[in-house]
């Protein structure tokens, strides 16, 4: 019996170095195989006979394993197949394809920039079309990535040229409202078209959905870690420059432009590529800024519940409220992502709460005056499209508290809150749509 | 007689479903019970059932549990919930279609019904 004892405890131990099989996971199995053996050995085996058959029966560990790193999350299971020498060759072409279009954007928004002509910034038509001079490449990028075939490609590149008629179509007045607010929303669809191509063309599963809004997470640190290194690199360049009578307004406009493009592409080809990297680090980021935003948003929902929002309530504070509301929506939808959906109700997800029901709390003070202002003064196209995103964002974060309330008193599995966000994206989608589309014509433009 | 192995997948969820519908059980009895309900045909390797009850716990239809039997190990036993029956009910419509239109082309007429236990 002790020798049948070793034995288990190395197959154990073999098990047990796979990353994806964890402790009670193991236990489990090796429950299994002592049952397997006190069958077996009843059955008339040996001991030693009994153990083989036993492990042969449970199959190969790795593929369990694999299994199991499947079931856990996409992402691990991506780490276990390590990548071979032809993956590595694969490696290299991809990075030659992700220059290629990440130059590609950077000349074209470039040309665009200077043909807009100086002072830079002054036209509208650049404001209106900059998105939709930088994302086609990062949506091509992924379509030859992912090599999707011509019919996907055609409903990859539909929303492109109808946005672009659309916004160059339309009769805007210049620099009225509904111009920048389709100038604003736009990115938001053209992200949205983009993640047709990432998901593979398919929409439906939540899996892939789930890791778009990864990737959206990891994309825009990427994004934010290299505008800060472009800005220092460009201060300092100033700074050598400026002395030797180099006008600081040229390099800005001869650098800002193709890097900002450029680096759109660079920042997704960086997620996909260096995905462990940003792995360690965007759960850290989520760990850390959770908290601090939920104490923020905890205060501010009191101060206003407190003081009331009324008086203090004008254009510039609603802008700074969507915006707080939109980055909370972020950071809980990321940190749901990234967690870990067979994990039991822990203390992040208790802070998530608090961080989601004060923001519930402000965006119903909000709503409250924005519904008074409109009744008081009718709708315009501002009025309109923030009620509309607060209200999105109202029943998005009512079922994110809701279902995280029922997790936390284990009454509701995980798998339900990451449904609702999957389930409930695409409506930011449509909504941004909309905006862009219906709302100006409704407001004649104005 | 040898099961294709995409087939065999394919019937593992309702089938575990289905056996936690009889009463609450635990890996290495379910299992047994695949061998007896399906005479032995349906060869599963055991370690793959592992992770297939993950992803029903993950979904929802299963709870597990950690219990102590009569023996000194303890053991984790699973039980369907309500999603569980729902989601059986519905995997049972679906191989009911498949075995009614399989047996439409066959000339078999009700023969695979009976197989799923409902003439």
């Amino acid at each position: 019996m002790d020798q049948l004892e070793l034995e288990i405890e190395g197959w154990r131990a073999f098990v047990e170095q796979s990353p994806a099989v964890d402790g009670r996971d193991v236990e489990e199995l090796e429950d299994h195989l002592r049952d397997q053996i006190a069958d077996l050995t009843e059955a008339g085996l040996t001991a030693d006979e009994a153990f083989l058959i036993a492990v042969k029966r449970l199959g190969s560990i790795d593929e369990i394993s694999r299994e199991f790193a499947r079931e856990n999350s996409g992402r691990l299971w991506r780490q276990l197949t390590a990548p071979g020498a032809s993956d590595l060759e694969q490696t290299g072409r991809w990075w030659r394809q992700a220059l290629l279009f990440a130059i590609a954007a950077a000349v074209t928004f470039q040309i665009a920039f200077l043909a807009a002509g100086t002072p830079p910034g002054d036209s509208s038509w650049l404001v209106r079309n900059a998105s939709l001079l930088v994302l086609p490449f990062l949506a091509g990028y992924f379509v030859a990535r992912r090599r999707l075939s011509w019919n996907q490609v055609l409903v990859t590149a539909a929303p492109f040229v109808v946005a672009a008629v659309v916004i160059n179509v339309y009769p805007f007045i210049d620099g009225g409202s509904t111009e920048l607010l389709a100038a604003s929303h736009l990115p938001v669809v053209l992200w949205f078209v983009v993640a047709y191509p990432y998901m593979n063309g398919v929409t439906r599963s939540h899996e892939r959905r789930m890791d778009f809004v990864r990737f959206t997470g990891e994309w825009f640190i990427y994004y934010v870690l290299i505008s800060l290194g472009g800005g220092v690199l460009v201060g300092l360049t100033l700074a050598v420059l400026e002395p030797a009578g180099v006008d600081p307004d040229q390099i800005a406009q001869w650098v800002l432009p193709w890097g900002s493009a450029g680096a759109v592409i660079v920042a997704a080809w960086l997620v996909e590529t260096k995905q462990r990297v940003i792995e360690n680090m965007a759960p850290v980021l989520t760990m850390v800024f959770t908290p601090l935003f939920a104490l923020m948003l905890a205060g501010a929902a009191v101060v206003y519940a407190v003081t009331g929002l009324g008086g203090a309530f004008n254009r510039e504070l609603l802008g700074v409220f969507d915006a707080l509301l939109v980055v909370v929506l972020g950071l809980v939808l990321y940190g749901i992502s990234a967690r870990d959906p067979l994990q039991g109700p822990g203390w992040m997800d208790r802070i998530q709460l608090v961080a989601v029901v004060s923001a519930l709390v402000l965006d119903l003070m909000v709503l409250g005056v924005m519904v008074a202002r409109i009744g008081e003064l009718g709708f315009t196209p501002n009025r309109t499209a923030a009620l509309g995103l607060n209200i999105l964002l109202f029943v998005s974060l009512v079922g994110t508290a809701w279902l995280s309330a029922r997790f936390l008193a284990g009454q509701s599995t995980f798998n339900r809150l990451e449904r609702w966000q999957t389930t409930y994206l695409p409506v930011f989608g449509v909504w941004a749509a909309a905006v862009v589309v219906v709302l100006p014509p409704l407001f004649s433009f104005s | 007689m040898n099961i294709d192995k995409d087939l065999v997948a394919a019937s593992a969820t309702p089938l575990v479903l289905a056996i936690l519908a009889e009463s609450e059980s635990y890996g290495y009895a379910i299992l047994k019970r695949v061998r007896e309900i399906s005479d032995g045909e349906l060869e599963w390797t055991d370690g793959m059932l592992y992770p297939l009850l993950h992803r029903l716990h993950r979904l929802g239809y299963v709870t597990r549990e950690w219990r102590i039997p009569s023996e000194e190990r303890r053991r984790r036993y699973y039980a369907i919930t309500d999603e569980g029956h729902a989601a059986l009910a519905e995997h049972k419509r679906q191989w009911m279609t498949v075995a009614k239109a399989l047996g439409d082309a066959w000339g078999g007429g009700d023969l695979l019904p009976v197989a799923f236990g409902r003439a």
